[in-house]
């Protein structure tokens, strides 16, 4: 063998080790985070943090059941706005290019997906909370939507992009209008990535706790009404992880592991929806 | 008023922006009969073809001048729907379009049932029809539920035309239909053509003389955006008028 192609050999075993390296410096983090919230919240997963509300402060006990319902309910909602407006969004970008609303679109969905979230819940704040004088789940759902939608908009936006402009022609050429050919053909076509948009975009805002600070706000008492203000994972983790109460320390690690848990969840099924 | 041709175009032509794609072409197409469209690659035959069923008014820059007369009415005149036009005037691509999320049945039905026909029994009888008439019936029958991106290239070419003949266009576009297809393929589609004509207008654009000398009845010859020569088959095949055609079908060029 000879010297250069000796060389070349040791290069491309340096190179795929600074490679390996770099995925270990990515992934060590986040199985230690992983690691370390699975040890620290196990212990607080037991029946009663899944059936009843929070003891009074100081005391021990007490679980998450108004936290994990006003969750469920939160979430679902924040999840069918983003899921209506975004996808919507995403076939006006990618299935009418030249429309006149199109340029103006494209910078709010730029715009709103660099805004930090927090500025979503202000946003709710004032054009939900303050015309129904209180806090509400609802508003949450709102202030959680505004961070979705731009989520939802670039994956549909994406995948639509991805459908075979073929599919369109050949459903014109059978005499069906335009957004017959969209509804009909294109959007199932691309329901996997759109799918996988949703659940992305549910897997960011449900961890959310800013934007929920003055929207959803918190409630102690369990409730299914979004009219009220609701308590959610994150809001609870956050009251919880800066009280003074060890116990309400320990219930906070609980959160975070659930919804660690229930994120690594959506984000599996999007991969799963994705392949089908 | 006689209206001697089922479709008609008169002066048409086709811009690219700037560029003209096709260039003034008037051409006769007569009812119930297969005219074919040949030329070389970029000669314009599929840019004059696109241009029969208005399927160039979504592809932005694209201008259409001249006229395009079905049944004696111009379908560029104003107030005419692009929809309506696209009913009467069916296409059949180059590549086979299954529906992907479709199966075979509702592939053939599903510019019936797209515009809300919704009677299974009607249904049932349009895709049976269809899919004879497309010579594909025996050999789905017993699988109408499966998936159509299943069925093998050839068949979903002629699902394809099942699914365009299933809404009874008056005039039927194709588009290099067979060029993707295996020689076996090939033979049924074009045997299918010859049976179509009896109740369809068809207008065929092809690569391959050949196939045009054996399918068609009028041949129309395309060069650099104009029309050469239009004539009967039989006479342009073995009488070309023009030089340019005579070079072009005994393999000179192209």
């Amino acid at each position: 063998m000879n010297r250069t192609l000796r060389r070349r050999y040791l290069r491309d075993r340096v190179m795929v080790g600074l490679v390996g390296l770099g995925t270990a410096a990515v992934l060590v983090p986040l199985f230690f985070i992983l690691y370390y919230v699975l040890v620290q919240g196990i212990g607080a997963l037991d029946l009663a943090f899944f059936t009843r509300p929070p003891a009074p402060p100081g005391e021990t006990g007490g679980g998450m059941l108004p936290a994990i319902a006003g969750s469920l309910v939160v979430d679902t909602l924040a999840l069918l706005m983003a899921a209506v407006f975004g996808v919507a969004a995403g076939v006006l970008l990618a299935e009418y290019p030249d429309h006149p609303l199109n340029p103006p679109l494209r910078l709010v969905v730029d715009v709103m997906a660099g805004l930090p979230a927090i500025l979503m819940g202000l946003v709710a704040f004032a054009l939900v909370v303050r015309p129904m004088g209180h806090f509400s789940g609802l508003s949450g759902s709102v202030a959680l939507a505004l961070l979705m939608i731009p989520i939802v908009t670039r994956a549909t936006e994406g995948v639509l992009k991805l459908v075979p402009w073929e599919l369109t022609e050949a459903g014109l050429a059978l005499g069906l209008p335009r957004w017959r050919v969209i509804v009909n053909l294109v959007l199932p076509a691309a329901r996997g990535g759109i799918l996988t948009g949703l659940m992305l975009s549910l897997a960011r805002g449900a961890g959310e706790a800013a934007p929920l600070l003055f929207t959803a706000f918190g409630n102690p008492y369990l409730t299914a009404n979004p009219l009220e203000p609701m308590d959610t994972l994150p809001l609870k983790l956050y009251v919880y992880a800066i009280s003074p109460y060890p116990d309400w320390h320990r219930q906070a690690w609980g959160a975070a592991l659930l919804l660690a848990a229930a994120i690594m969840a959506a984000s599996y099924l999007a991969r799963r929806a994705f392949r089908r | 008023m006689s209206q001697p041709y089922r479709m008609e175009t008169q002066n048409l032509s086709v811009y690219y922006g700037k560029h003209p794609g096709v260039r003034g072409v008037s051409l006769p197409v007569h009812d119930r009969r297969v005219t074919a469209l040949i030329g070389p690659s970029g000669c314009g035959k599929t840019t004059f073809l696109r241009a029969l069923n208005r399927m160039h008014d979504l592809t932005p820059g694209v201008r259409v001048e001249g006229r395009v007369l079905l049944d004696g009415e111009d379908v560029y005149a104003p107030g005419v729907d692009p929809v309506v036009v696209r009913r009467r005037v069916g296409m059949v691509f180059q590549r086979p379009t299954p529906f992907p999320t479709m199966s075979i049945f509702e592939n053939v039905v599903a510019g019936l049932r797209l515009v809300g026909v919704r009677d299974r029994r009607v249904l049932g009888q349009a895709a049976e029809r269809a899919l004879r008439m497309a010579a594909l019936w025996d050999e789905v029958k017993d699988r109408l539920h499966a998936p159509a991106v299943d069925l093998s290239g050839g068949q979903q070419q002629r699902l394809s035309i099942a699914r365009a003949l299933a809404v009874e266009p008056e005039v039927l576009l194709m588009d290099e239909p067979t060029s993707a297809l295996d020689p076996i393929s090939t033979q049924a589609i074009e045997d299918l053509l010859t049976e179509l004509k009896n109740s369809v207008t068809i207008v065929i654009v092809t690569h391959n003389m050949q196939q045009a000398a054996r399918v068609s009845d009028y041949t129309a010859f395309f060069l650099d955006g104009e029309m050469v020569e239009f004539d009967a088959t039989d006479r342009l095949f073995t009488n070309p008028a023009d030089p340019r055609t005579e070079a072009y079908i005994t393999g000179r060029f192209g």
